[in-house]
């Protein structure tokens, strides 16, 4: 325990004198954020010198093993995001290569395959894009189809994806491809990374209800991809895709965690309050409501990390935090929208932040559809967890 | 601290949970119910539990008990959850040793609590007047008279009262329903005169008291704390309870639960088992995800009064609000899933059913807590 309040005191202390005063404010929107990779643009000094100053430490990959990351045991990982949250501290990077692709890489990625992706990840300057769903692969991903041709040292790669988050904004991909069309359609997929700019790969944004495209079609017109750049085995794909999927149901069940301002405070503002309470008795009962399921939502999610780390979790348990998270998400946004009333509707003014709530409400429904659909993932429950016939 | 079971706890789970499948499985209650027992629990199974150290969980090894905590008093609620053991154990151990340890000092009741730890006395504890949990709005009057006080009024959803050998009072010495200033508690003896009891046999069959006082006279070392200042005090006596009651409906609700998945695994329909179906599948998931969730909300709120007791409050009435509203659920779909047997009496589900209703009304429903936290949160 005294080991832990010693890194408790130096960690306060690290952050007080390191983090940039303008990443102590809550986000405004989601072009706050910090994305890093080779096309970024800094959004001021602050944000420039806290990816430079948490990453210089592992700390955007705090969980991660040394030398990739930081080592932090799982208490101190805790500590560190307790402490963070205490002063207000933002993320200093949000990254699909944190999140998602480092996890893969460090499990199924050969010696050089780490070493050459993983630290650009951790310093935030490689960012990375999901090549996963295609037009005819949804909810049943493992039918994909875009193909990979073997040509001995290296494949060529014909076919098209949707739905590639950031895929414009992205520096590299990884991608499922199938390298061998005559197998089970389990057993015939690869794990590939690639280059953005390999000749022959284009990507168009598609415009979405929120005016905004932060999904991509990209499509693949023979595309060279080095043998070296697949992960895990040829052919057996799968099993790093599924592996990663865990890890992409996390990131996600995390939009369910509390975020902005509360929205108790959101709807004081606009409806006004009555001996301290809401003036809105119907609305305050929804939100309280909402705040009791938020709220031990992040206890689960905290309880399934410990889990996890004592070998006691069941892995189809990252199906139940994204179906929970992603539908409380939603249901954050929902209130939001109700608390904000007209002033929430404004779709373009500086007032509103360019309709920032209402295109942020209007985002929030792909949580439930990406990463696996809610009813996919309550049918992964079914089948892994309660053990249902024929799910 | 991580949020699962250490090893100890575990081990105790597994212990506990055996014994009261073994001792005291749904079927004991219903005979007790049946039998129209009139103490309603098992005066057998309670040695039973003093002997295996649980009558005093709570009491410090100094004075004879088992010196632990609320986790572990979680551990054995959930498990009392589970098998609907009607036990003394939450109004005598868990409520009745906290007032006692918090209000008055373990040393000043030194005999009551030996007698705690044997099994022989039994505390049951008298907050609520009328119909639904307000504990701020306590109107029962205790008079400053003689050296004494003479407390007049009456209480209900007094569980346990008709067998208790000692009563916890909430009362008002000063203020005005509503306000939280002018509370204390007082330890009573029943047997006084101006106490009347009615027993009130409860929906699940569990015990449940109305209390009349009248004018009944009790001397100053009655008082549980200070006089006019019980509020935080009873306050810290009703997180127990919520966060013990949230941990027994998480038993019902995981063993409902369980009984209902285990049907859809073996009920045929259609020619096909039911649990093929994706609309039960999609429910089934639903809960198991609502369950499992509480869960977590109600070890945290333990482990909260185990380490932070007077900061409880936040996390315990997430946890009784999340326990109420999940074990609500777990339990209708019991009875749906089940179909028609479901609503039979010979059939066990429905006692799972009238025991989440009362331990949901117990201590504050899922509406009075999300209430809680929304004032806690200003809003």
């Amino acid at each position: 325990v005294s080991d832990l309040e010693a890194f408790r005191a130096e960690t306060r202390a690290w952050l007080a004198a390191n983090c940039p005063a303008d990443m102590r404010t809550p986000l405004d929107d989601d072009e706050d954020r910090c994305w890093g990779g080779r096309k970024w643009t800094f959004k001021s000094e602050g944000q420039r010198l806290w990816l430079e100053r948490m990453a210089a430490r592992g700390w955007t990959a705090p969980e991660w093993p040394k030398p990739y990351g930081a080592g932090l045991s799982r208490e101190e990982l805790k500590i560190l995001r307790q402490e963070m949250r205490a002063i207000g501290a933002r993320s200093p990077l949000d990254s699909f290569g944190i999140w998602m692709l480092g996890p893969a890489l460090l499990k199924y990625g050969t010696e050089a395959q780490k070493q050459k992706y993983l630290p650009p990840i951790v310093r935030g300057e490689i960012r990375w894009c999901q090549g996963y769903s295609e037009p005819n692969a949804g909810s049943d991903l493992a039918s994909l189809a875009t193909r990979a041709e073997d040509r001995g040292d290296h494949f060529i790669v014909n076919g098209q994806k949707i739905w590639t988050s950031y895929a414009d904004k992205a520096d590299w991909i990884f991608c499922l491809v199938r390298t061998n069309p005559t197998a089970a359609k389990h057993k015939g997929i690869s794990f590939a990374l690639f280059d953005m700019t390999t000749k022959g790969v284009t990507t168009r944004p598609i415009l979405l209800i929120s005016g905004k495209s932060p999904f991509c079609e990209t499509f693949f017109d023979d595309v060279r991809v080095e043998k070296e750049n697949v992960v895990g085995e040829i052919d057996k794909g799968w099993d790093v895709a599924k592996y990663l999927l865990t890890h992409e149901r996390e990131m996600i069940s995390g939009m369910g965690l509390p975020a902005g301002r509360p929205l108790g405070q959101v709807a004081a503002n606009t409806i006004g309050s009555e001996n301290g309470m809401l003036a809105d008795p119907m609305l305050r009962a929804d939100i309280a409501r909402f705040d009791v399921d938020a709220a031990a939502f992040q206890i689960a999610l905290e309880r399934f990390g410990d889990m996890a780390k004592a070998g006691l979790a069941n892995p189809a348990t990252s199906s139940m935090l994204k179906y929970y998270g992603s539908e409380l998400n939603k249901r954050r946004h929902e209130l939001a929208m109700a608390a904000g009333g007209s002033d929430a509707l404004e779709w373009e003014s500086e007032r509103s932040r360019g309709g920032e709530a209402a295109r942020a409400w209007l985002r929030t429904k792909a949580n439930s559809i990406e990463g696996g659909t809610s009813e996919v993932q309550l049918n992964i429950i079914a089948k892994r967890i309660l053990d249902l016939p024929g799910a | 601290m991580a949020l699962i079971l250490n090893e100890e706890q575990t081990q105790l789970r597994d212990s506990v949970q055996g014994f009261l499948a073994d001792k005291a499985p749904v079927a004991h209650l219903r005979k007790l119910r049946d039998d129209r027992d009139p103490t309603g629990f098992s005066r057998d199974l309670w040695k039973a539990f003093a002997e295996m150290g649980f009558c005093g969980l709570l009491v410090p090894e100094a004075q004879g008990g088992s010196g632990l905590g609320y986790v572990e008093a979680g551990v054995v609620m959930e498990a009392i959850g589970e098998n609907l053991t009607p036990s003394p154990f939450l109004s005598t151990a868990l409520l009745g040793v906290t007032a006692l340890m918090r209000g008055a000092g373990a040393q000043r009741n030194a005999e009551l609590m030996e007698k705690i730890v044997s099994g022989d006395l039994l505390i049951a504890l008298a907050v609520d007047e009328r119909a639904k949990h307000r504990p701020r709005e306590i109107a029962m009057e205790a008079r400053r008279s003689g050296n004494g006080f003479t407390l007049t009024g009456s209480k209900t959803f007094v569980v346990d009262g008709h067998v208790a050998d000692r009563l916890v009072v909430a009362a008002r010495t000063a203020g005005a329903p509503g306000e939280t200033a002018g509370l204390t508690l007082f330890l009573v003896d029943p047997k006084v005169k101006g106490v009347e009891i009615e027993r009130t046999m409860m929906v699940d069959a569990h015990n449940g008291a109305r209390i009349r006082f009248d004018s009944v006279a009790v001397d100053a070392d009655a008082v549980l704390g200070d006089v006019d200042n019980g509020w935080t005090l009873l306050e810290g006596v009703l997180n127990v309870g919520r966060a013990a009651v949230a941990a027994e409906l998480s038993g019902v609700g995981e063993a409902a639960f369980a009984r209902t998945a285990a049907y859809l695994r073996e009920r045929k329909q259609f020619g096909k088992i039911i649990g093929e179906f994706q609309a039960l599948q999609h429910r089934a998931a639903h809960l198991y995800s609502e369950l499992e969730i509480t869960r977590a909300a109600v070890l945290k709120a333990l482990q909260t009064l185990d380490q932070n007791f007077d900061k409880a409050g936040p996390i315990v009435a997430i946890a009784k609000a999340r326990a109420g509203a999940s074990t609500t659920l777990a339990v209708q779909e019991a009875v749906q899933m089940h179909g028609g047997v479901g609503m039979t009496d010979a059939f066990d589900v429905g006692f799972f059913m009238k025991r989440a209703r009362v331990a949901q009304e117990f201590f504050g429903d899922a509406a009075f807590h999300a209430d809680q936290l929304a004032r806690l949160n200003a809003y």
